[in-house]
């Protein structure tokens, strides 16, 4: 068990978390951070388990700043897609799943 | 009752789902791996054009990804700008009246420039690039736009719609241009590749704070009893 390996398990861990949160929560805003804690895992995931083999690997590591890239300004996008589905619905969860306590303002 | 059964439930799937994630992990590392990938890099770094690998990576043998990339950011910016409402751009009840952030941005918003150039720069032999450029420069955007700096230029119009488009055009021209050439798909011509990556780069940084910035304007104001956006008018 090296530290690197150690890395890609934590990502592993922080995977099952966001997947959780993402099926069990209901305000839009904490699926969106579950969603992006889950990326976060597939992140660490793809840095760690590489380096356990030859040491820092850049292909991976260019992979995954793309990655983040694209999950910034998705993240982006999904703000501004919920605060107008906001807007519009005044709710702040989906249809189906009003009924939950946390359903405040955003 | 049903509700914590569900919850139960719930939680024993994802444990489950880390738990082979995890052992899939396991199995991946104990593995040796015939994949020789970063070896391949070493020995063509040198006709990369850069000297920082993965720089290399995004910008010459992995491209295809980095053109996908900006151009997945352009249609996430274009999609936010459209759910905005243009009239939020001059509101002045967004504007923060912070005396201290007054003060701070008459001395970070030089520095900030002159990093975003920096980090640029420095991505051709160490970390830094596009993308981190990039995002100081959205940033030093936010931080004018909460001290109510005017910037005509986020307004729907010529120059957004240039700003947004100008990264993802000019690399697909290179790349197109190569092919036109009898060359492959986004295959720099050789000795010219890194005057084009400092071009790409710089044009990259431009389109990606451009995005960043007009995601964070479009979010629409939030004030919950204006009835601006369900009006049924």
């Amino acid at each position: 068990m090296t530290p690197s390996l150690l890395y890609a398990m934590a990502g592993a861990v922080l995977c099952g978390i966001g997947l959780f949160g993402l099926l069990r929560l209901s305000h839009l805003l904490r699926k969106l951070l579950a969603f992006n804690i889950m990326g976060s895992g597939v992140f660490l995931i793809m840095v760690g388990l590489p380096q356990h083999h030859v040491g820092p690997d850049p292909v991976p590591q260019a992979l995954v700043l793309t990655g983040i890239v694209v999950a910034i300004a998705a993240t982006a996008l999904a703000v501004v897609l919920i605060r107008r589905y906001y807007h519009q619905s005044g709710m702040a969860s989906l249809e189906g799943e009003a009924d939950s306590r946390e359903g405040g303002p955003l | 009752m049903i509700r914590a059964l569900r919850t139960c439930f719930i939680a024993l799937a994802c444990i489950a789902f880390s738990a082979v994630l995890g052992a899939s992990i396991w199995v991946i590392a104990g593995d040796p791996g015939q994949g020789n990938l970063s070896q391949l890099l070493s020995e063509n770094m040198s006709r990369s054009g850069v000297e920082h690998p993965v720089t290399a990576v995004l910008l010459n043998f992995r491209s295809y990804d980095t053109l996908l990339e900006i151009g997945v950011l352009v249609i996430a910016g274009i999609a936010g700008i459209s759910m905005s409402k243009t009239t939020s751009l001059e509101d002045p009840e967004l504007r923060t009246s912070d005396p201290l952030l007054y003060a701070l941005q008459r001395w970070f918003i030089p520095l900030m420039l002159v990093l975003a150039g920096y980090l640029l720069w420095a991505g051709a032999d160490r970390p830094g690039g596009a993308f981190q450029a990039g995002a100081v420069l959205a940033a030093t955007g936010v931080l004018m736009r909460l001290g109510g700096i005017p910037m005509e230029f986020l307004r729907p119009g010529l120059l957004l719609r240039l700003g947004l488009a100008l990264g993802f055009s000019v690399f697909l021209l290179a790349a197109v241009v190569s092919v036109i050439g009898g060359d492959a798909f986004l295959a720099y011509p050789p000795g010219m590749a890194k005057p084009l990556i400092l071009v790409i780069e710089s044009v990259l940084t431009l389109s990606i704070a451009m995005v960043l910035l007009a995601l964070f304007v479009s979010a629409p104001v939030n004030d919950a009893e204006d009835p601006e956006e369900g009006d049924p008018s």
